[in-house]
């Protein structure tokens, strides 16, 4: 009789499993090491280079160490550029959420005829590049451009307005090029999201009375609110790193009433006195205010 | 009864109409600026709404004012490198993150999705510090170089590598292929879609790109398409016949591929949240 219980089966170092997982490895690394390379590195060096100060080939530790940081308080062009961003934050993006949602409720209706026409052409401005829709809509709200040319014939306005040089219509020509590029971009979201409601709920609403509105506050947007969530987190990211717009729509003029925090930052790292450790910190607000807002956001979409 | 239909016909006239406006003032922009390379200064600012006979005009002067071949050699070198590069890197590690899950690389995975939060302005300063001690200012590397590798990407190939059956694999390596060829034989051909969606929007991000070449493609030879576009506001004197040419010169391939591959477009637009 031999020993009933069978000698451990000796396990080869290089098992299946572990060739596996180390195939899976080498197969994750050279994405993983890009952005860690290119993502999270420089945040870190970011952060360092936000408490310098001096010439780019001479970056040295500031004194005060939050030198730069308190600067930001006394610039009134920072100041003013927050200020600008959040004012495209609060008014475009819930218009253009709103808009969206709007749009691909009444799209989502299978009695709708010409549905896919619709949709794409709701859709194209996103074929349409930052810079190539900025010069369109710099070009439409020109003094004398077609805009005004327009506006005065059907009687709207007396006077040309002065859209791009004007503090208050400049914002308003960005807000409308942003919603303007973006609303199809998040229709299509809420569309996707929309194929994933079973159709019949909709049809049982309708036997039982419900009007599109009903429907809309009942069954969609309760359903779609996750999807409402990650494209507010989306578009706030978005906005608060706009910088394209800016540039090229308004030049963030006049005087600077438009000028967007990115913006301001590119132009700190390239004038005639460059000043990198002042736009590592402005950039590491952004950074910090991109991931509050996320976080107020999750918070509130958590409750509801 | 009879009420209740009439007030369904108005309300289904008011939707239609609203469609139509809201499709109209979609559409107007981009049309409006492809008529607008065949007009002059004069009828473009007139609001002339169809196209006169100023295209050549308007596009010799363009290639006398700006070395447009050279941007468009540049925008898409770069824009397809990028797609090329950035589709094998990323979904062979979304491929990876799938199929070989473990408790550490979801936790690798996790940390990654945190860059998607990481805003681009946020790292600009140390990136330019480094490429230009790398001496990479002014190449097409330097271009495409920071997005290869995209959370985005990672994650939209990691969910379509959920829906490869393991049945595929386990009999593939019966058959003898190795983990790389499993990947490179079985999961790139099926998912080619899959492809075909991530392709469309790396190319139009790529190709749209502005602020990061506007920081390190510094030289004249460097310019990409949004950039020479950029630049044909800078004079006293704009002649808008040549702004539009250039907008539709740029707008061009983006909006082929936009209704060539739209249905990839939208899913990859889309997909990210699935």
């Amino acid at each position: 009789m031999t020993n009933a219980t069978p000698a451990p089966r000796k396990k080869r170092f290089w098992s299946m499993e572990r060739k596996q997982s180390a195939a899976g490895w080498a197969f994750l690394l050279p994405a993983t090491l890009l952005i860690v390379l290119f993502s999270f590195w420089p945040m870190f060096q970011a952060f360092l280079t936000s408490f310098k100060r001096g010439l780019p080939t001479a970056l040295q530790y500031s004194d005060p160490l939050y030198r730069n940081y308190a600067y930001m308080l006394k610039d009134k062009v920072f100041i003013q550029s927050v200020k600008n961003t959040f004012t495209y934050l609060i008014i475009q993006v819930p218009i253009m959420l709103v808009l969206a949602i709007i749009f691909a409720t009444l799209l989502n209706n299978r009695d709708l005829k010409f549905r896919g026409l619709f949709r794409t052409c709701i859709f194209l401005p996103c074929a349409t590049g930052l810079v190539a829709y900025s010069m369109i809509f710099r070009t439409l709200f020109t003094y004398d451009g077609m805009v005004n040319a327009l506006l005065m014939k059907m009687g709207v306005i007396s006077e040309a307005i002065n859209w791009l040089n004007d503090p208050f219509y400049a914002k308003v020509v960005i807000i409308l090029g942003l919603i303007w590029r973006w609303t199809g971009y998040n229709m299509v979201f809420y569309l996707s999201a929309m194929q994933g409601i079973e159709y019949s709920i909709y049809e049982a609403a309708r036997i039982d009375g419900a009007n599109q509105v009903q429907q809309l506050f009942k069954i969609t947007i309760p359903l779609l609110k996750p999807i409402i969530l990650v494209t507010a987190i989306m578009s706030t990211n978005g906005t608060l790193q706009l910088f394209d717009e800016s540039v090229n729509l308004t030049r963030g003029g006049p005087a600077n009433m438009t000028i967007t925090m990115s913006h301001y930052i590119y132009n700190t790292m390239f004038t005639k006195n460059p000043n990198f450790g002042y736009a590592a910190a402005m950039s590491f607000v952004i950074l910090v205010m991109v991931a509050v807002l996320a976080a107020i956001q999750m918070k509130v979409g958590d409750k509801r | 009864m009879r009420e209740g239909a009439i007030s369904k016909h108005v309300s289904r006239f008011f939707m239609y109409a609203f469609l139509v406006i809201v499709s109209f003032i979609s559409v107007f922009p981009l049309y409006w600026a492809f008529i607008s390379s065949c007009n002059n200064t004069q009828q473009i600012l007139g609001g002339r709404m169809i196209p006169s006979t100023h295209l050549m005009e308007n596009l010799r002067n363009l290639f006398a004012q700006q070395d447009v071949l050279t941007a468009l050699k540049n925008s898409f070198a770069t824009t397809l490198l990028q797609v090329v590069l950035s589709l094998a890197i990323s979904s062979i590690a979304g491929y990876g993150f799938e199929i070989y899950h473990d408790k550490w690389k979801d936790r690798v995975m996790s940390v990654l999705m945190l860059a998607m939060m990481v805003p681009f302005v946020a790292v600009l300063v140390p990136l330019f510090q480094l490429f230009s001690k790398m001496g990479l200012l002014n190449t097409w590397v330097a271009f495409f170089l920071p997005s290869l590798a995209t959370p985005f990407l990672i994650m939209y190939f990691r969910n379509s590598a959920r829906t490869f059956p393991k049945d595929t694999i386990e009999a593939a390596r019966i058959d003898g292929l190795n983990e790389f060829q499993i990947f490179v034989r079985m999961f790139v051909p099926m998912m080619k879609p899959t492809y075909a969606a991530a392709a469309t929007i790396t190319f139009m991000n790529a190709w749209n790109s502005y602020l990061w070449p506007k920081v390190i493609m510094q030289t004249s030879n460097a310019t990409t398409m949004p950039m020479l576009v950029s630049n044909l506001m800078g004079g006293y004197v704009i002649d808008y016949g040549v702004v539009m040419a250039g907008v539709t010169i740029c707008s061009l391939p983006t909006v082929i591929i936009f209704f060539c591959l739209q249905k990839s477009f939208t899913n990859a637009v889309a997909g990210a949240v699935k």
